[in-house]
This record gives C-alpha cells, structure tokens and sequence, in this order.
C-alpha cells in the first residue's frame, strides 16, 4: 500500500495497527464487503440510531461548543454532526462499539455536573455555563484527577465530531481543502505558497 | 464473447487463465490478440469500474464518514469488494501465535482483483535486481537479466501508461525517450521534503505511477506493440480511446471510472473482450488443475460460486495467476498419483521462499508547512516523488550492515479531509471552539509520512502450506503461513526509521512516531505492504526451482504461472509492473508454441 492512502485515512495520527478479525456479531448488521459505494448515505439507513431527545440536544449543544458558528463556517449542529455521532456510536464495528460507552456516559455526565454546579442540563446553559465546565475537561494532559474520565470523553467526541464536521463541504472550507474538482491541468502549488515555504517547483 | 456464467462455456478452450488482476489480465490480453481462445475463471464477482466507482462522493455522504471497518479496512470508499486482511468464506491461517510472525493476507475478490485498488507506483527492477546473489552473495539469482525483460517493460507501459522521468540513477532504469507521461508537478510538501532531504544525503524525484497525465498516443502506440497486425492495432487502438486523462481529482484507490489510471478491468480486459476470443466466468472459484494421462494439464475443476456445484473446464493450456498465495495454494490442492505433494511440485519447492516488502514508517509534524494558504493539492490521487535506493555504492563498499536497498514513499498532501481528527490532542491542548477551528486549519496540511519499501531475501521460514485440518466453505484445504524476519530485515529498518527522523528534522520538524528501539516492534508484519511474491520460483534446474525463465513449471510442460509466484527476490521496486512485463513475455512464448504446434 502507499504512504499517501494510509495517511489520507488517519492523517494527523500514527495509523491503528491493523486487525486481521473479522466483523463480530451484534444487534446492528455491518454494511459487508460489498456495499453499494455510489450511493448517498445517511445515519440510520444502516442500522437504527441510539440517541433519544435529550441525548440528541445534550450532543448539539456540546458540538457547538466545540464547533460554533464563526467566519470559518457553520456551527456543528446545522451539518449533520449529531446525526453522525450517533451513527457512529450505533455502528456494529468494534471501534465503534468502543466509542459508544465513552460517548453515552459522558453525556450523561456532562448533563449531571451542569445540574450539580447550575442546577440546570447542559444545552440550557448560558455560554459561560458551558465554557466553565468545558474549560475542566478539555484538556486531558491537564485535567485534574475527578475530571479525567470526562476529559477522556472530551478528547473522544471532540475528534468524532471534528471527523464529522470536516468531511462536510462546509468543513473543508473551514479547513482549507479546495479539491474534489476535475481539473484541465494540475499547476501544483501557486506562486505565492511556493514563496512562503521557499521552495521552487522541480517538475518543469 | 462475453462475461458468462458457468453454463455457457465452450467444450474446450486453448488456454485457462485463473485469476483477473495485474497477471491475469495482461495473459488475457496478449493471448487473445495473438489468437487464441481463453477462458478466464476469476473467483470473484463482476465488476465494472466505469459505472460503480464512487467518484466524488464526501466521506460525510458514506457510513461513518466512510472511514476504515473491519468489513473496508482501507476505507468505505477503497474499492476493493469482497477483501482485505480477510475474505469472507476463505481462512487462512498462521503456523506461529507470536505477533512478530504472523501473515497478513490482503486479497480482492472482483474481476481486476486488485488492480482495482492498488497504488499504481510502477517501477523497473533495474540490471542488479535480476542479479542478487552474484552482488552479494545472497538469495538466488533470476535466470533471466535486465536486458531479458527491457522491451516488455516497454511495451507494458506503453500500453497501460506510466508517469516519470529517466532520472539515470543506479539500478534505476530509464524508459526509452517519448514512452513516459509527463510527471505530475510536486505538491508542496513533496517539495519541501524534497530540498531537505537532500541536506541528509536522500534524493527525492518523480516517481512512476500509471496514471495518465495525458491522453496515450492512440495512433501510434499500437503499431509498436503490434506491429504488422492491423486487426490487433484497431482492438487496442479503439480501446485507448475509451480512457480519458487524469482530471487531477479523486484518489486512484477508489478506482477511476475515466479509465484513467491503470485497472485490469480498464485496460486489460476490454480489448481482450473486444477480439471475441475471450469468455470470462467470474464467480467461478479454481479448486485445482486437472492432468490428462500424458502428464499435461487438460483443464481447471472449480466450484461456481452461484450454485455451489462444481465445474470442469477443458484447455489445451492452463496459466495461473491468482495471486502468488492462490496460486501456491491451488498447486498443493492438485494433488494426482504423479504428483502426491502437489501439481508441479516435484522440487518440493511450491510455497517455499514466500516473500513481502520490507515496511516501516515515521511520521512527522513540520512548522514550515503551517498555515499554507489554500489550493488544490489533489493531484494524481497517488504520490508524485519518492526517493530510490540510493547508498548502492556504499553497500558494494561493504560499509552498511545490511544488503539490500529500500526506496522511500512518501505522502502529506493537503488530501480530502474528513472521519479522522485533523487536531491531534497534544498539539490543540484543549482547544475547542473558534481556537479548535483555527489550529485544525494552521496544522492541516503540516503533517508528513515517510515510509519504508525495501527488498528482504527469501528465506526458509518465510512460506506456506495447507493447513492440515481448516478448510473453506467450499471443503478446499486453506493455506497456513509461516513467517520470521532475519537480521538483514531489521537493520533495514533500524536505517530506514533513522533516515526518516533525520528527513524529518532536516525540515524542521517534529516526530510524531513513537520510536520503539526494538525493530521487531515497528517493522511491519509479513504481507502488510501487500506485495506477497515468490512461492514457485524460476530458475535454471528442475531440482532448484518450479518455473523456467518463461514462468513454465518444469515438470508440466502447458502450465504458466504469470502473478509473483516466480520471483526468486523482490526487489525494492514495487512488484507489479514487473508481474505484468513477465506475463507479456510468458504470453509471447505461448503464442510460439502455439504457432509451433505444441499446445
Ligand atoms: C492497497 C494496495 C496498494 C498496492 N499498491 C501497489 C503499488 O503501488 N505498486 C505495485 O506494484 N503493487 C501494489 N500493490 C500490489 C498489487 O495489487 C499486486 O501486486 C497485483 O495486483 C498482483 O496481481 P495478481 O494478478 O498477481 O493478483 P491480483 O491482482 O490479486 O488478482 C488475482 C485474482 O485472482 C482471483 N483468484 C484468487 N483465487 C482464485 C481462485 N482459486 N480461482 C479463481 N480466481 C481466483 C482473485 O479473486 C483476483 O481477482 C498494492 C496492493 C494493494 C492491496
Ligand atoms: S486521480 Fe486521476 S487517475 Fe486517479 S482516480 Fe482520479 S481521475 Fe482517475
């Protein structure tokens, strides 16, 4: 295999070491080796979802914090991302089945430590509700002993809901990606990206 | 002649080939322009690349934004059907339970098999790699030289189209002038790799990989590969047309429904249909090679996966090129009072001297490639430079603790983003919010990976048998592997994982690797880089090897074996091209014997 598509899977990580197993059984059906590729997909057509209401507003309300609207692009929420949560944590694959204890704990966490500190769920809370509880736990280098679990979760739904966000056209925006295009020819990087990283092109 | 199923075969067919993808398919090609007709038994499905590749589809438009499953380990977008490290139905098995000795088995089950999906990098073996043993003492020698194989090469990547330069370096062969496509243009951390690795001694330059960066010269070209045969030049003509250039966006291993890139089921097959002297049954599962009475193969038993039954083909000559495993499997499974260990295997050397590319890899994190304003990196859908084997010279000196070379590979562009986190914990350190946005688009594109692709010498712990008690759905016994890396292995990659951190650094940069000092630890396992070949190696003597120089097993005279199965090394360039450039070759000696009167 080549460098670029191991790296284009997992690209800011060293690659999870591959697991010769095959699928487990389980109540949700994996998609098989030979699923329809041209079609569009959304969560649930798959495999019934988890998340009931309150799950579903407690996630938003975290994903929006992680990912608010800006001049970057739209807020979480308005992309599909807690659908793609929950997908995610209803899936049948083993990383997946992983997740899911993660995510559905820490939810239920984060709605118990806003009524313990503000009386009130999580989503209700004004920014710096969420600010202050979120600043404890964002971190898991630096989270203090009581906090790790949650950072733990923290670090976990903060990279599944970046995994989703950014795989939206929206997201690439916000990252930077402007390809998927057909192009009449490749000129590689322009003029002024060559100037900033001192570089010349070598292909003539 | 068309795509069939098992009912609606000939009685008898001149030629058999087993398996669709790089060996198979070029077979199919050059036997059915030079006349004969075949018959093409692939295990898998049907597969049309123009009508079920999934293009432009986000990741967010596939389940789990289409990230890897247990059921698409490289992705829900890969296109390989029915495959990877497993193939439903088809166990294989490990001889050892150490992690540092097991054997992954990546496979396809598709018409193409795994062209459909693999990297397309084509490079040359160059003059010394046909030649190993005399250089260094090691391994075995091939009974045929560079110079035997040169006009092949040629004509392949005529025929398929090849991207590159002649950069003239050692063992690094040039193609004669006008056969490459222009190179793609260096993407900018190519570029930036490339001037600094420099600093630290390693050449970074473009590399070949079949794509085409232009259309082929369909006036041309097959008047050079068939030369005097107007009716073969239009087949081969016409189906040049059909294949657009690259438009530089989707990544080649989703598959390319332009035709653009290289695919047996693109290239391969369609002339070969086009000539009516080929029927394809796919689904079709080879379980062994039947022999007649006079000690020749008269044809292939398979199970026709559609109903579960058995079937019989009769050919006047059988090639197998089922993938080097498959093959080696199918051999020890045809089992006959004249050959109680297998069809071809009176040497006792089928499954023997199995071999992989040596891997490993170092990721890295570089400041100087932060920040990039935006543009569009998505290129060729593959790498465009690589760095050869460069230190021949100091290893002929005698001044390496190793023997053999590796070339680097190298990825980092600014690809499709999405399923994976684009803001590692330790660099965001908390963030979240706008702060979160804005380092996920400062790091994007700042990452680097460089690995490893070099040659191990085939050894006696590396091979496979049949397992004694597990078999597949089907009752055939499956193949167990053995596996041990030797020295020479891991001080490769003690080198290769020092060259990286110095590449790595040289920019710049930070390591993101954990650097495990064992090597046994981060040099990856057997058949990880999926170049599995060897298993039937070629030679001068019936005693020493299965196969002749033209892939024709010694003790049964009308057998070809054209995937890697042959190879007596493997040499650091990535094996493909040189499968297909032997096939060719294999074919042309067919198409004699043919003309002969001997099938
Ligand atoms: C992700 C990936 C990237 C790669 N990148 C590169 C690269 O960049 N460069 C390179 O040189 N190589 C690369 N390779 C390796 C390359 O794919 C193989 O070397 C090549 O496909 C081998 O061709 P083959 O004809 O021997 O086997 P395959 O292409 O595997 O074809 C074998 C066919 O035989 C069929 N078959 C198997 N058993 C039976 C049976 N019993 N009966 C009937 N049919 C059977 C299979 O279904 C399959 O279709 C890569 C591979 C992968 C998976
Ligand atoms: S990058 Fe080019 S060759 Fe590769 S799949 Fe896309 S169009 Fe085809």
């Amino acid at each position: 295999m080549t460098t670029a598509a191991a790296l284009s899977a997992g690209a800011a990580v060293d690659l999870p070491s591959v697991s010769y197993g095959q699928v487990k059984a389980g109540a949700a059906k994996p998609y098989g080796t030979d699923p329809d590729l041209q079609k569009v997909y959304r969560p649930g057509d798959l495999w019934s979802l988890t998340f009931d209401a309150r799950q579903i507003k407690t996630a938003g309300a975290l994903a929006d914090v992680i990912l608010p609207a800006d001049d970057l692009g739209p807020a979480a929420s308005t992309l599909g991302v807690v659908d793609m949560l929950d997908e995610w944590v209803s899936a049948p694959y083993d990383t997946q089945q992983k997740d899911r204890p993660v995510i559905l704990d820490g939810l239920v966490w984060i709605d118990a430590e806003s009524r313990k500190r503000f009386q009130k769920d999580f989503a209700d809370l004004p920014e710096s509700g969420k600010t202050a509880i979120c600043d404890a736990i964002c971190d898991p280098a630096k989270a203090v002993k009581e906090f790790r679990t949650a950072a733990r979760f923290f670090s976990k739904f903060r990279a599944l809901c970046a995994g989703a966000y950014y795989a939206t056209p929206d997201g690439w925006k916000a990252l930077g990606y402007v390809g998927n295009v057909a192009l009449a020819s490749f000129d590689g990087p322009p003029p002024e990206v060559l100037a900033q990283l001192g570089v010349e092109q070598t292909v003539v | 002649m068309p795509i069939i199923t098992s009912s609606k075969t000939q009685p008898e067919y001149d030629v058999a080939i087993v398996g669709s993808g790089a060996g198979g398919g070029q077979m199919a090609f050059t036997l059915t322009l030079g006349g004969l007709k075949c018959v093409m038994l692939e295990a898998g499905r049907n597969y049309d690349p123009v009508t079920e590749t999934p293009m432009f589809q986000t990741k967010a438009q596939g389940p789990l934004q289409a990230s890897r499953t247990e059921d698409k380990p490289f992705g829900f977008y890969d296109a390989t059907v029915d495959g990877g490290w497993q193939v439903p139905n088809e166990p294989y098995t490990q001889a050892s339970d150490k992690p540092e000795e097991q054997f992954g088995w990546w496979r396809a089950r598709m018409l193409g098999g795994r062209t459909n999906h693999w990297g397309r990098i084509s490079l040359r073996n160059g003059p010394y790699d046909f030649k190993p043993k005399s250089r260094d003492g090691l391994g075995f020698d091939w009974p045929i030289s560079y110079e035997d194989v040169a006009d092949y090469y040629t004509k392949v990547e005529m025929l398929i189209g090849v991207y590159g330069t002649n950069t003239g370096r050692e063992n690094t062969p040039s193609s004669p002038d006008g056969v490459l496509l222009p190179p793609p243009k260096g993407r900018a951390s190519e570029l930036v790799t490339q001037k600094y690795a420099k600093k630290v001694g390693v050449p970074v330059v473009p590399i070949h990989r079949a794509v085409l960066t232009k259309p082929l010269d369909c006036q041309n070209i097959p008047a050079k590969l068939h030369p005097g045969n107007a009716w073969a030049q239009k087949i081969v003509g016409d189906s040049m047309l059909q294949r657009a250039a690259c438009f530089w966006a989707t990544e080649c291993g989703r598959g390319c429904s332009i035709r653009a890139n290289y695919q047996s089921t693109t290239v391969h097959l369609p002339p070969a249909l086009a000539t009516g002297n080929l029927d394809i049954v796919p689904n079709a599962h080879v379980r062994e090679i039947t022999l007649g009475p006079d000690g020749k193969a008269n044809g292939v038993l398979y199970i026709d996966k559609t109903t579960g039954q058995e079937a019989r083909i009769k050919a006047k000559a059988v090639v197998l090129a089922a993938s080097s495993g498959e093959t080696v499997r199918i051999l020890l499974n045809s089992k006959s009072n004249a050959f109680p260990d297998g069809l071809a295997n009176r040497s006792g050397l089928v499954g023997k001297y199995l071999m992989d590319t040596i891997g490993t890899g170092v990721s890295g994190q570089v400041p100087l490639l932060e920040n990039v304003p935006p543009h569009n990196e998505d290129g060729a859908g593959g790498s465009h430079f690589y760095a050869p084997w460069w230190l021949y010279g100091e290893q002929k000196a005698g001044r390496m603790d190793f023997p053999r070379g590796y070339h680097i590979e190298m990825g980092g562009s600014r690809g499709m983003p999405g399923g994976s986190n684009p803001l590692p914990d330790d660099l965001g350190r908390g963030a979240y919010g706008r702060k979160f946005k804005e380092e996920a688009r400062r790091y994007y594109g700042s990452f680097v990976g460089y690995s490893c692709r070099g040659e191990m010498i085939p050894n006696e712990d590396c091979f496979c048998d049949l397992d004694p008690t597990v078999k597949d759905k089907w009752g055939i016994p499956v193949l167990r592997f053995h596996w041990k890396w030797a020295d020479h292995e891991l001080k490769q990659v003690q080198h290769a994982q020092r060259t990286f951190v110095s590449m790595i650094e040289a920019m710049g940069g930070t390591v993101r690797s954990r650097l495990e000092s064992d090597p046994l630890k981060y040099i990856e396992n057997g058949g990880k880089i999926i170049h599995e070949v060897g298993g039937a190696l070629m030679g001068e003597t019936a005693e020493k090897s299965v196969c002749n120089q033209w892939n024709q097993t010694w003790d049964v005279k009308n057998l070809f074996l054209c995937d890697g199965t042959p190879f007596p090394s493997n040499a650091d360039k990535n094996p493909t091209l040189t499968i297909m450039a032997l096939a060719w070759r294999a074919g042309d000696h067919i198409l004699e014997q043919a003309r002969q009167g001997n099938l």
